[in-house]
């Protein structure tokens, strides 16, 4: 079983991504399942099933996407091998630019697109810079130059990945994607295997339910901003 | 996995490293020991230094090694190619497509054919350098090989060029200082006086002039598509250029292909603009998913360009003085001999 994790912002074209790779991958013989990550609720996995995709959504409510995911995952694994599938994606809300749900062992996938700004990449954090692959989406809709400078943006946040252009509505891009999933590691269990990167944990006491604002209620890692001294 | 060879280190020096990429001065700030390595400098770092970087550890041990690979130019060489070569695949019906086409670099190849005909499916063809595994079976290849797998895909990115319809520019910067951030991309040596040349090189394709401190998002559509062009023909690595159904409004076309040529590249555009089509040297008809024929442009074609041209430019004139609020009572010269 091959385990690949895909994460990116909001709304950059992962569930397109996905559905056109299901495609390429179904014509090859390869069954895959889906997992899909989110908050507090998700249609995505309305999606998959009209696609004959087999589907499973947790949703992680009032904790971090990410660690929900990092609790769930090996179970995911378990329940796409009863199934009988080659192939298990997993779909993440990626709503958290702290946290990646990259593991080792697990091919990465992040998803970026072009219309997000040259400046992202920088931006986004270990979700980008822990990635194998990074899938370049909405190339169709913004200039050459521009695409040209957000992949080299992308290349400079993460030298080591390759780097696809991918168009959501065409599926052009869909072939080469479904060539570096077939790279991925054939894997029976995560057991034992490791984050790519380790999660921030709940450190200050808003994390643990507090609502209250003021001093008296700041409690644990607590840091406070320093501002510009104002001028007489 | 990584396609970037080279085992960068970090054990260059604090001043060795300012010398070799302008961006580690940026990063790393005035030093009093410009003898450390990159290493020592980064281990001595703490969690304030850390935050105010914007990076974790390993981010920016990822990072320092991006940026002495970018200094030493591994990003973006210049991709040549001799030769790119069509071979036919299939139509819409499954016959086969006879079609053999090798194209040089200068080459100026126009698609003609009816919507739905496959004119986009043969660009995109070339875009991912197809091997019989797109709808058309079409297969693509380059200085005459068929590009094994991991560099099929390595390549593709860097070979091929865009401009299309519903292109737009979405970043909020002026003309200058984008520009210049594509040229600081590509590493040449004065990015400054590079984005001041396609800037004036696109004033030149452009009716309406527009300056570097204009922003990108204001640009009118025929600005836009100008900067797009003389962006791709001086700034672009990529060898490959293909432009589907760009709208022709507002910009010079000849000079626009002049300038493409002038800078050797294969040019393929799908069009329905007759001017466009004869301007090319060669014009690919599509019909039904497949090449119909490929039709050289002959001399006496060539020749009536001129009057194409002349009836052209009479159009957009009547075009502008409506727009400017003229009234068309009387018809110019040729138009009004048809009555
Ligand atoms: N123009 C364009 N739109 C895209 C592309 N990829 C995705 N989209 C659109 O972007 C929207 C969000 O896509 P979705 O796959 O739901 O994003 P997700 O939230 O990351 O799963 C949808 O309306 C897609 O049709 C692309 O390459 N080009
Ligand atoms: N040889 C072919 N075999 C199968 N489908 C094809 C072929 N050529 C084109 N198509 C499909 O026909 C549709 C219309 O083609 P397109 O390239 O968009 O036409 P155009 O750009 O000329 O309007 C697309 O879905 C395309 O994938
Ligand atoms: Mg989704
Ligand atoms: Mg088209
Ligand atoms: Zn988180
Ligand atoms: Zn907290």
């Amino acid at each position: 079983m091959r385990v690949i994790t895909v994460a990116g912002p909001p709304s950059v074209g992962k569930t397109s991504l996905i559905l056109k790779l299901a495609k390429t991958l179904r014509e090859e013989g390869q069954k895959l399942a889906v997992v899909k990550f989110d908050c507090l609720s998700t249609d995505d996995d309305l999606l998959y099933r009209r696609e004959k995709i087999p589907v499973a959504a947790g949703l992680a409510g009032s904790v971090c996407p990410d660690h929900f995911f990092v609790s769930n995952i090996d179970d995911c694994l378990q329940w796409a091998q009863d199934i009988g599938a080659d192939l298990l994606i997993a779909e993440s809300a990626g709503l958290c630019n702290r946290c990646s749900p990259h593991v080792q062992g697990a091919l990465a996938v992040c998803v970026v697109d072009n219309l997000s700004g040259v400046h992202t990449p920088k931006k986004i954090g270990p979700m980008l810079k822990m990635a194998d692959v990074v899938a370049i989406t909405k190339g169709d809709i913004v200039s050459q130059a521009e695409r040209e400078v957000f992949a080299h943006n992308v290349w400079r946040a993460n030298p080591q990945a390759q780097i696809v252009a991918f168009n959501g509505l065409t599926g052009q891009g869909a072939g080469e994607l479904a060539f570096h999933m077939r790279g991925a590691p054939d894997i029976e269990t995560l057991e034992g295997r490791r984050l790519r990167f380790p999660m921030p944990s709940a450190i200050c006491s808003y994390c643990i339910g507090e609502t209250c604002i003021g001093e008296n209620h700041q409690r644990g890692n607590v840091r406070k901003m320093r501002f510009p001294e104002v001028l007489a | 996995m990584s396609a970037h060879m080279s085992p960068a280190n970090l054990s260059l020096r604090l001043d060795e490293a300012q010398r070799l990429n302008p961006a580690f001065a940026t990063l790393i700030g005035p030093t009093p020991k410009p003898d450390l390595s990159l290493a020592d400098w980064l281990a001595s770092l703490d969690s304030g230094d850390l935050d105010r970087l914007k990076f974790s550890r390993v981010e920016l041990e990822a990072h320092l090694l991006a940026l002495i690979q970018d200094a030493q130019g591994f990003r973006n060489p210049v991709t040549r190619i001799k030769s790119l070569r069509i071979l036919g695949g299939r139509d819409k019906t499954g016959a086969a497509e006879n079609l053999d086409l090798d194209l040089r670099p200068g080459a100026i190849v126009s698609v003609v054919g009816p919507t739905g005909s496959g004119k986009s499916r043969l660009l995109g063809d070339i875009e991912c350098l197809a091997q019989g595994d797109t709808p058309s079976g079409r297969r693509i290849l380059i200085d005459g090989e068929i590009p094994d797998p991991a560099r099929r895909w390595a390549a593709s990115g860097k070979l091929v060029a865009q401009l299309s319809q519903n292109m737009n520019f979405v970043v909020d910067l002026t003309v200058g200082d984008f520009v210049e951030m594509h040229a600081e991309c590509r590493a040449v040596d004065n990015p400054e006086q590079a984005a001041a040349e396609v800037i004036a090189c696109a004033n030149q394709l452009a009716g309406e002039k527009f300056s570097a401190a204009t922003s990108l998002t204001q640009l009118s559509g025929g600005q836009s598509r100008a900067l797009m062009i003389a962006d791709v023909a001086l700034l672009s690595t990529s060898p490959i250029v293909l432009i589907d159904e760009i709208e022709n409004a507002g910009i010079n076309r000849r000079q626009a292909l002049d300038l493409l040529v002038a800078s050797d590249k294969i040019v393929l555009m799908s069009t329905h603009d007759p001017i466009l089509a004869l301007h090319a040297h060669k014009r690919i008809v599509i019909a039904a998913g497949a090449v119909l024929e490929v039709i050289e442009t002959s001399d006496t074609e060539r020749a009536h360009l001129a009057t194409l041209e002349h009836y052209d430019r009479l159009m957009s004139e009547l075009r502008e003085n409506l727009r400017h609020g003229a009234r068309l009572e009387t018809l110019p010269l040729p138009f009004g001999s048809l009555e």
